[in-house]
């Protein structure tokens, strides 16, 4: 039994099952026009990488010069103890008002939510690295901003990042409703990010080598490539089973 | 897809947490155009049934059906959830809460029906201030906008009326009276007896996580009333002893 407004909702728009595309696409979206508004995941993470690198900067600096040996290293770190800041608020924020469980019913496939959460992610840590990185090669004197450096040092950037959140999005939304969940985030996530991290690291690290070391740096960026391809495809495919197992 | 189903079956659908049972093994059947009551004491197991039916919480016996066919996405499109939280963005305005639930639900000119909504549950005046600034009752107006934007089939409503003021109970009931007879299925948990005079059609009663009545809704709110403390109070006499309604059918477990 349908009453006489069917044909109205047919025009109007009644029930339709979302697409993939266009559901990551809005849930990214509203992501990011929360944190215009609120300008909280962004601020706390640019400020948090810029303490992280200023006290390692002031730890290994000797008689005036920085220890150049570690700048690849505390680039990583910053970036994921900043991404681990966001990732925590980004899905605390969906937790105070119950929303995880408005994107939940929502008519797509429950990968569709994760993928727009991940892109939400990725680019707010983005963001916050292209504040980290100058930072860094200012205070560490390494060419991170060179020419012929700098568009491979993003690449491995973008790739790490996307493995980074990958995996921190789907513990992130697992841990959402549960006691506890910023002490288990880490302790989840950090095991398991940790060759996207040494992947990264010595990647960047070839990069700062002088003379540069082009070989080394893309066999990192592959294994980079290799362990989002495996991360995403993991999560996609365990998303919709954990999210529905309350 | 503009008929997602048309019947909702819940099948010996029972839910346990840990060694909690929180639902027996209810059988239940909603049709289209029922607006069905659901009361019971706390802890009786009316937000398990909720979640299991909205495909929040899945059983951990039976089966739930909609039109016969077990719960996949594309059903969702035709569910609506209004419960105690607004499950809205307190950083969005009302309008753009709107705007991302009907896209989120691939509603065909979304911009529009979001208007329509905010102006149908007299918001309108506020559609561009953040919903954080909202009052209890203007939230759980727009609350019920999110959940009716899609057009929904089956609509999970778990005390709808609590925040509303007077005139807020009496727009809720008339959008709900207008969903209940354009064919949706309305399932709600109150205890605003008054509220479901001439709303509900059927009145359920969980009680320790069984269904032990099932029958016509009572006429008036003393009737109800007497409904929930002959069956529903943890008091209550055995299934079977119900006022003025028609004696227990169908009841699970």
């Amino acid at each position: 039994m349908l009453g006489p407004e069917t044909a109205r909702d047919r025009s109007q728009g009644g029930p339709r099952e979302g697409s993939f595309v266009k559901t990551a696409l809005a849930v990214a979206h509203k992501d990011l026009l929360v944190e215009l508004r609120a300008k909280e995941i962004l601020l706390a993470m640019a400020f948090f990488a810029a303490v992280v690198v200023l006290l390692f900067a002031f730890a290994f600096t000797h008689e005036g010069r920085a220890n150049t040996d570690a700048t690849a290293g505390i680039l990583w770190i910053a970036v994921a103890l900043a991404g681990t800041l966001g990732l925590s608020r980004a899905f605390e924020r969906e937790r105070e008002g119950d929303t995880l469980r408005a994107l939940l019913l929502a008519p797509a496939p429950r990968s569709a939510i994760y993928v727009g959460k991940l892109a939400g992610i990725v680019l707010l840590m983005l963001v916050t690295e292209a504040c980290t990185v100058p930072l860094v090669s200012l205070l560490f004197d390494a060419p991170l901003l060179a020419a012929e450096r700098l568009p491979h040092l993003w690449l491995l950037l973008v790739l790490g990042t996307v493995g980074y959140a990958a995996v921190g999005s789907l513990f992130g939304a697992l841990l959402a409703r549960t006691r506890g969940r910023d002490i288990l985030l880490g302790i989840l996530l950090y095991p398991i990010i940790v060759p996207v991290l040494i992947a990264g690291a010595r990647g960047t690290e070839a990069l700062l080598a002088r003379p540069l070391d082009r070989a080394t740096a893309w066999f990192w960026t592959e294994l980079l490539l290799v362990f989002d391809t495996v991360f995403i495809t993991v999560a996609l495919w365990v998303y919709e089973p954990l999210m529905a197992s309350e | 897809m503009d008929t997602p189903f048309d019947r909702v079956t819940a099948r010996g659908v029972s839910k346990v947490y840990g060694r909690q049972r929180a639902l027996g093994a209810v059988n239940l059947e909603l049709a289209a155009g029922e607006a069905v009551a659901l009361l019971g004491p706390n802890g009786a197991g009316k937000s398990t049934l909720l979640g299991i039916l909205g495909t929040l919480v899945r059983p951990s016996t039976g089966e739930l059906l909609f039109s016969d066919e077990p719960p996949a996405a594309w059903h969702r499109a035709g569910i609506g959830v209004l419960g105690h939280e607004s499950l809205c963005y307190g950083e969005l305005t009302g309008r753009e809460n709107l705007l991302f639930f009907a896209r989120l639900y691939s509603v065909a000119r979304p911009a529009e029906r979001s208007a329509e909504w905010l102006a149908r549950l007299g918001i309108e005046h506020a559609a561009d201030r953040p919903a954080r600034t909202y009052s209890r009752g203007m939230l759980q107006r727009l609350a019920l906008g999110r959940a009716l934007i899609h057009g929904p089939r089956l609509l999970l409503l778990d005390e709808p009326f609590t925040g509303l003021d007077r005139e807020g109970v009496a727009l809720l009931r008339s959008l709900l009276v207008a969903e209940r007879d354009r064919g949706a299925i309305l399932l709600i948990i109150s205890h605003e007896f008054a509220s479901l005079v001439d709303l509900a059609t059927r009145a359920l009663v969980l009680r320790r996580g069984r269904l032990v009545h099932d029958g016509p809704a009572p006429l008036t709110a003393d009737g109800w009333r007497v409904l929930y403390e002959e069956q529903g109070s943890s008091a209550a006499r055995p299934a079977g002893a119900a006022g003025q309604t028609a004696s227990p059918s169908g009841a699970g477990g």
